[in-house]
């Protein structure tokens, strides 16, 4: 079968939520529900509104993902 | 599509090995068809018939719309070639890839063979193919790690000079043809060891090795999968169950070993 992998995408923090959810505008527009990646999290790395950041979105609901990465 | 791996009852996994069976026995009776002169289609055809005759349905025909019971992938075609007009010549290799679905449990192999007499570098590419599936279904067991399949594959497949496909990956299967979890046949660096491996568990796993470079591109038929050195490619796949008194291959004939 093919391989299908997590898409990855740019987009900004824009608005903090609780349980270390973030609401993130993705490059293409749209906005996306995202939590932190477990590892950035034992990483104690903080995210900010403003931050840009990668996120991974599954191929199956393209309005949620995880943030893997904060450009420094 | 989930993500959790489904894990197989006994009574289900006495279906799956009549439905991987039939495709072993399929597969068998193509592999005496196999010969200079011989048409894709024609394997095709007579394959599709074999599995009408006994009450299975091919398991490719239909999905995504693919046209066909089989995949046949000649020489530098990887996987998902189509079966067409042409004609098999002495000293090609074919890859026939191949779904049944009986009672709602799906089955699928696949093995590649020469044509006639092919060069020692086809001989030998077969022969390490055959060979990364053994160690990737010897890696198969119960109590180790998704990670140990690819890692089985790439291995062998390296220290012979050749590439594992990246493109394309192994897959459970069960009540569909692709479930969880995919199965590299490769490391993934970074990705951690992958899921232990239980009893219960039914993979197909498939490796693809290409005597050049592992990049893949699809032709304009949006199937057939080549390499784009045009370097030769060998696929072999096994369906296996996991059980706690060792894994169990579905699709093998006794008399044929693994």
């Amino acid at each position: 079968m093919p391989k299908e992998e997590a898409v990855e995408v740019e987009g900004t923090v824009v608005e903090p939520l609780p349980n270390a959810m973030f609401r993130v505008q993705l490059e293409s527009g749209h906005k996306v529900l995202a939590h932190v990646s477990g590892k950035m999290r034992m990483h104690f790395i903080r995210i900010l509104p403003g931050d840009k950041v990668i996120v991974e979105l599954s191929p199956y609901d393209l309005t949620r993902g995880r943030i893997i990465y904060r450009y420094k | 599509m989930t993500d959790r791996i489904i894990l197989k009852a006994p009574w289900e996994l006495a279906l799956l090995r009549k439905s991987n069976r039939l495709v072993a026995e399929t597969l068998a009776e193509l592999a005496l068809r196999v010969r200079p002169g011989a048409s894709t289609l024609e394997l095709d055809r007579f394959a599709e018939a074999f599995l009408l005759a006994r009450g299975a349905r091919p398991a490719f025909k239909g999905y995504r719309n693919y046209p066909f019971t089989l995949c046949t992938s000649v020489n530098e075609q990887i996987v998902h070639g189509m079966p067409s007009e042409r004609v098999l010549v002495e000293g090609d290799i074919l890859s026939l890839d191949m779904g049944a679905i009986v009672d709602g449990y799906y089955g699928d192999a696949a093995v590649s063979l020469p044509v006639g007499r092919v060069g020692t570098e086809a001989e030998r590419l077969l022969r390490v193919t055959r060979e990364c599936l053994d160690r990737a279904i010897a890696a198969a067991r119960s109590g180790g790690r998704l990670a140990d399949i690819g890692r089985a594959v790439q291995g062998h497949a390296e220290a012979h000079g050749y590439s594992v496909v990246r493109a394309f990956v192994g897959h459970g299967i069960g009540k569909s043809l692709h479930e969880a979890p995919q199965i590299p046949n490769f490391v993934e660096p970074g990705r951690g060891r992958g899921p232990v491996l239980k009893a219960g568990m039914v993979l197909a796993i498939e490796p693809m090795i290409n005597a050049g470079a592992p990049e893949v591109r699809v032709l304009a038929d949006r199937w057939t999968a080549v390499t784009v050195d045009g370097s030769l490619s060998a696929h072999f796949e096994h369906t296996v169950a996991i059980t706690e008194n060792g894994t169990e291959i579905l699709t093998a004939l006794e008399s044929a070993g693994a």
